[in-house]
């Protein structure tokens, strides 16, 4: 901070972005959007910067995101086997358990295992597709509606969408 | 370099952790340290690609226990002194030099939603031939180099297909060293589970992995 490398006030500027405003409820209101407007869910799906820059979280030339949507057939899960990537932009900093040790090593040789710990029994049928984030590409889910939500305002599904879903590591529940 | 951090396919490390309402920093000086990172690497001295290799280099013992933002301290305080922008005596003496002009921050509180989707900046926007073609097949090569890269072991020798060109992105081999940035396509390669595991991975189940067109040969 002497020599002016940095300053302080962008260190407390940056710590409170990722601690009150860039977090998983970010990546919550763009799977609520692509939950009620079909247009959007297509753009979302064929090119993820595009149709989140809408939001404002990732730019249309930045760094880039890629969403992976899962359906009764298909499920998807992301990880960083090498290090830590996360998509920051639209769930914040990773919590702990996506970079540490046992999650990074058997997300890929035991997905379905790795997603049993999490409290998912999938279907021998399901088909599982993990996404290993070696490149300068950040992934994120886009889970399944749930059953049950069909009145809901696009605000509403928001508050029912987690980290874990977007992750892969759960499914968003049916509201109680 | 097959290194502790390659782990993708071990099976030893234990069950998952997981805390319920996990603080962002649990503790201030790791929201510090993060925020150093960002606003140090702001001056453009060294890349991401760097800074992950100074994690690799970390000692097994040391990389499986000592805390996430402890490694990413030193790896930041290794740059800061490799890369010329504070010296090894500045950082014993938290005191800059004697003489030292003192420098303006390239990241200042204005700058940091604009500066944040562009964080990584890895995508170039050049013209380069892709090697391979989106239904290809293709082997990832058998290489196992002492430096940096991005080709996890457990891919090393196996057959996929190409699912998607991404574009051309830096090659993280040649970046992390500062040897250059040989730009090229980087694919969304999909390998079939049972090819990287055998018959013990469910027959439709596979892993997505992203690679640059120098991991790749036509199979």
């Amino acid at each position: 901070m002497e020599k002016g490398i940095v300053d302080r006030a962008t260190l407390d500027a940056l710590v409170d972005t990722y601690e009150t405003k860039i977090g998983p409820r970010n990546g919550a209101r763009v799977v609520a959007r692509a939950w009620v407007d079909p247009a959007f869910k297509a753009r979302l799906l064929a090119d993820a910067n595009d149709a989140i820059s809408d939001f404002g979280f990732v730019s249309k030339q930045g760094d880039r995101m890629m969403v992976v949507e899962n359906t009764p057939e298909v499920h998807h899960l992301i990880v960083c086997t090498l290090c830590s990537c996360y998509p920051w932009s639209v769930l914040g900093l990773p919590p702990v358990w996506y970079k540490s040790a046992p999650y990074r090593s058997r997300a890929v040789i035991d997905p379905r295992g790795v997603l049993r710990e999490f409290g998912l029994n999938l279907p021998h049928d399901v088909e599982v597709r993990v996404w290993d984030s070696t490149a300068e590409l950040r992934y994120m889910v886009l889970p399944e509606r749930p059953p049950g939500t069909e009145g809901m305002s696009e605000e509403q599904l928001a508050e029912l969408v987690t980290r874990d879903a977007m992750v892969g590591v759960a499914k968003v529940e049916a509201p109680k | 370099m097959n290194g502790i951090h390659d782990m993708g396919g071990m099976q030893d490390m234990g069950p998952i952790e997981r805390e319920k309402n996990e603080p962002v920093f649990p503790e201030k000086w790791e929201g510090r340290v993060f925020a150093m990172f960002l606003a140090a690497g702001a001056w453009h001295r060294w890349n991401l690609d760097a800074f992950r290799y100074t994690r690799e280099v970390l000692s097994p013992v040391d990389y499986l226990t000592v805390s996430y933002y402890e490694q990413w301290h030193s790896g930041l305080v290794h740059l800061l002194v490799s890369r010329g922008l504070v010296t090894t005596e500045e950082i014993e003496s938290g005191k800059p030099a004697a003489g030292t002009v003192k420098a303006t921050p390239p990241l200042t509180p204005d700058k940091i939603p604009a500066a944040l989707p562009n964080r990584i900046h890895a995508q170039r926007d050049v013209k380069v031939t892709p090697r391979f073609q989106v239904g290809q097949r293709v082997r990832a090569h058998n290489i196992n180099p002492v430096g940096h890269t991005r080709l996890p072991r457990y891919a090393r020798g196996k057959y996929g297909t190409i699912y998607k060109d991404h574009g051309v992105f830096v090659l993280p081999d040649t970046n992390a060293k500062f040897a250059g940035e040989n730009p090229q396509h980087v694919y969304s390669v999909r390998f079939m589970a049972r090819e990287l595991w055998g018959a013990q991975a469910a027959e439709k189940d596979s892993v997505h992995i992203d690679m640059w067109d120098d991991y790749l040969e036509s199979a």
